[in-house]
């Protein structure tokens, strides 16, 4: 008499990360089976190999890496695992080339409920299904209670970038015109609201979103005349535009009446003493463009769902001191610094 | 958001800009003191300098309590969040002011001192009923504003009877530090008038303002930390200038009553008392300026039950920060200011805090001075 | 800030535009719900006047030169 090999299925409802699950051995085979592959599926990871192949275009490929260590894990308009796709996938976007795949390995604190890994794992393929960009290879680490905090996600992606598009960070020249895709501020204030020791609600929902679309769009409206683009996550707006500016070397003159803050931002903001300036984003992103191509950019970007508030709010201007100068909407003039030390931990 | 956002509005503040450059007497400056650290954010974070007259000049004040607090009580709190069975709770602004030895308050954090960011004194004391083998002490700063709610925590932990509460106590009082700065008037030092607070007003009101005009003939307007509140409260002291009236106005009707908040003052009076003296970062000893438990309370006095001791720390002699903090110099008159000293590396108290006059000049306006690139 | 509720203990729920928080109105009297309050690291320090703050809006309008 054949006996049926009766494997027992994870108990994802209670059962808990154990250190079994990252030895390398059938526990660990069977965690990346009924969780990772059942959430990610796709035709690589079915073939269960250590690496993935595939073809590769003629011409310049674009490769990014990520960690993702966002605390707390879930918050309003998404997660650390939808947060891991749309950041690795936007990096890749910024230069204009077409994210293509994606890696991610995952470091798991032993104790971890199996509940949220499975919700993790959901949501990081529904991220990835929604922007057609696969996970093809992944990793899985256990650690000691105590040596991460729940999990951290480490991502890689690669994309092909289109020929004669060389966008770059050093490319900003006096005279270009600066667009923003949309409201700032939004990812910050809805992870900081769950955060426990801040005690403030809202409405707030993350503005975590895959930015390709956008971009393919924004590339087939400007072409040559795109100098560059970047999301500005941690830091903020700030951050990234003193960057540029130190890049570039140059200087941006910018209108605080120009940027777009939803009302519910502004006043998180205000009773938390910050600056919407330099609160994370994670769905929107600043392109430096010719100043001949401005409309027709800022036309494609506001047909675009992601980019229906996109608006022009400044220009480059010849400045050696590389300093980002804000007029108020009160109308006095102030420079918009990065700022010195981390605001709060782990937005990202 | 109301009662904000209209305090904000650019077309008014134009018009009134206009209207100011229209009743400024052109054969003559005026040289006002904004007293206190939200108004100097708000002037720099605003550039509200530009809508100005060029005859109308703001000389940056000292009532930034992170600013003024000596290096030695920081020496101190950090001496006391050392001990292993301390929790040393603190308003997140004094943690990364340098103190002696390079160190701070993040640092000795990092270093294993059990040190803990609150957003108010009810989070100390929900600490201290939560973790009873623990010994709070709750570093306690700031000008007339701050002070009623670290009575009240007091209050609460006599009322509970903690017996793991206590409080560092730095509180500092608005008016004698304005009497010191008029006092040491002729040393460079020239104020035709004064901004005077918002917050510290809504609890003192306005009569303990009343010895600026009688005793010094300097008019001084009480004004909101709106952009559109400070724009007014100038025109108000040009006004007062400009017809010879030498008087105590309040501008912030709408937060600021004659009395101010009885109950608050009454909470302060029961459970503090007024030290003799009192070092001031910048200013040096000021008499009668700053609080003390009351013996009644001094069961929560941490200065008492921990013995603590406040070594004599000495600022950077290059440091401009005593002048500037007076009113004598500005930022850019120190020779460190930009570079040896930024917000990153602060030298000196008027760089540590976002409210100091450095501070403020460095992280908004440093474009109408630097001349080196960055 | 505009109380939007009374919280047992001498606290109450705030909110400004949309966004709330509990904070403490035990150095206030007779706070209501639909009042504003000036806060101040987590406690009322008093009350907004209204009518005060209308006075104070039309000074400024009149001054600017604009009228309300």
């Amino acid at each position: 008499m054949t006996i049926k090999a009766y494997r027992r299925k994870l108990d994802i409802e209670k059962g808990r990360v154990d250190l079994s699950h990252g030895a390398g051995g059938r526990a660990m085979a069977q965690l990346i089976a009924d969780v990772f592959h059942a959430a990610l599926d796709n035709d690589w990871l079915r073939q269960g190999n250590d690496q993935s192949l595939f073809d590769v275009a003629k011409g310049r490929m674009a490769m990014t890496t990520d960690a993702f260590v966002v605390s707390p894990l879930f918050f309003p308009g998404g997660d650390i695992g939808s947060l891991a796709v749309h950041g690795t996938v936007n990096d890749i976007a910024m230069s204009g080339a077409t994210p293509l795949y994606l890696s991610a390995s995952f470091i798991i604190e032993e104790g971890f409920l199996l509940s949220d890994l499975a919700r993790i794992a959901e949501s990081m393929g529904a991220a990835s299904r929604a922007a057609g960009v696969p996970v093809i290879t992944g990793d899985t680490k256990v650690v000691e209670r105590g040596k991460a905090d729940g999990v951290f996600i480490t991502t890689a992606g690669v994309g092909i970038a289109p020929e004669g598009l060389y966008l770059s960070g050093d490319k900003a020249r006096p005279g270009d015109v600066l667009l923003l895709s949309g409201s700032i501020g939004d990812h910050g204030v809805a992870v900081m609201s769950k955060r426990e020791n801040l005690e403030f609600d809202c409405e707030v929902v993350s503005d975590s979103a895959p930015l390709h679309g956008l971009v393919a769009d924004m590339v087939a409206a400007a072409g040559a005349s795109l100098r560059l683009m970047r999301d500005p996550t941690r830091g903020g707006l700030a951050a990234t535009l003193n960057e540029i500016a130190q890049q570039s070397g140059v200087g941006f003159r910018i209108e605080e009446s120009a940027i777009p803050v939803k009302p519910e931002v502004a006043a998180a903001c205000e009773l938390l003493g910050l600056d919407p300036l330099n609160v994370a984003n994670e769905g929107k992103l600043i392109a430096v463009a010719a100043p001949q191509a401005a409309p027709a950019l800022l036309e494609a970007m506001r047909a675009h769902p992601l980019g229906r508030d996109a608006a022009i709010i400044g220009a480059a201007v010849e400045d050696d001191r590389r300093f980002v100068q804000m007029t108020s909407s009160f109308g006095g003039a102030r420079i918009v610094d990065w700022l010195a030390g981390e605001q709060l931990p782990r937005i990202c | 958001m109301k009662y904000v956002d209209e305090y904000r509005d650019g077309e008014l503040a134009r018009g009134v800009a206009r209207s100011l450059a229209a009743i400024a007497q052109s054969d003559r400056d005026y040289r006002f003191m904004e007293f206190c650290g939200g108004h100097t954010h708000a002037i720099s974070r605003y550039g509200l300098e530009d809508l100005l007259p060029p005859n109308v000049r703001m000389i940056h004040g000292p009532g930034c309590p992170v600013c003024v607090l000596p290096i030695g009580r920081i020496d101190a709190a950090i001496a006391l969040a050392r001990n292993p069975k301390v929790t040393l709770c603190t308003y997140a602004d004094l943690m990364r002011v340098p103190a002696s030895g390079g160190m701070s308050l993040i640092k000795a954090k990092a270093a294993g001192a059990d040190i803990r960011m609150v957003y108010s004194t009810l989070d100390a004391i929900r600490i201290a009923e939560a973790e009873p083998a623990r010994e709070v002490a709750f570093f306690a700063i700031g000008f007339e504003t701050t002070t009623p709610p670290t009575a009240l925590a007091i209050r609460l932990a006599a009322q509970k009877k903690l017996s793991n509460f206590s409080v560092f106590c730095n509180h500092v009082l608005t008016p004698a530090a304005m009497r010191a700065i008029l006092a040491s008037e002729g040393e460079g030092v020239e104020i035709d008038g004064f901004v005077g607070p918002s917050h510290v007003s809504a609890v003192i009101g306005v009569r303990p303002y009343r010895f600026v005009a009688e005793q010094f003939g300097k008019p001084i307007v009480i004004s909101g930390f709106e952009p559109l509140d400070v724009m007014q409260s100038i025109v108000m002291l040009v006004q007062q200038l400009n017809e010879r009236r030498c008087e105590v106005e309040n501008q912030y009707g709408r937060a600021v009553t004659t009395d101010g908040n009885l109950k608050a003052q009454a909470e302060v009076a029961d459970i503090f008392e007024l030290r003799d003296s009192f070092e001031w970062r910048g200013l040096g000893e000021v008499p009668s300026s700053a609080l003390r438990l009351r013996d009644a309370y001094g069961a929560y006095d941490a200065e008492r039950r921990f013995s603590v001791e406040t070594p004599n720390a000495k600022d950077n002699p290059a440091c401009e920060c005593g002048a500037i903090l007076r009113g004598a110099k500005r930022p850019h008159d120190c020779k460190l200011f930009g570079t040896v000293c930024t917000p990153e590396t602060p030298m000196g108290s008027c760089m540590v805090s976002s409210e100091g006059a450095c501070a403020a000049q460095w992280t908004y306006r440093r474009f109408e001075t630097q001349r080196i690139a960055s | 800030m505009r109380i939007i509720e009374l919280l047992p203990e001498q606290m109450a729920k705030v909110s400004l535009d949309g966004v709330t928080k509990a904070i403490s109105v035990a150095l206030v009297d007779d706070v209501c719900v639909g009042d504003y309050v000036i806060l101040h690291v987590g406690f009322a320090l008093s009350k907004v006047d209204a009518q005060e703050a209308e006075r104070t809006l039309a000074m400024i309008r009149e001054f600017a030169g604009t009228s309300s």
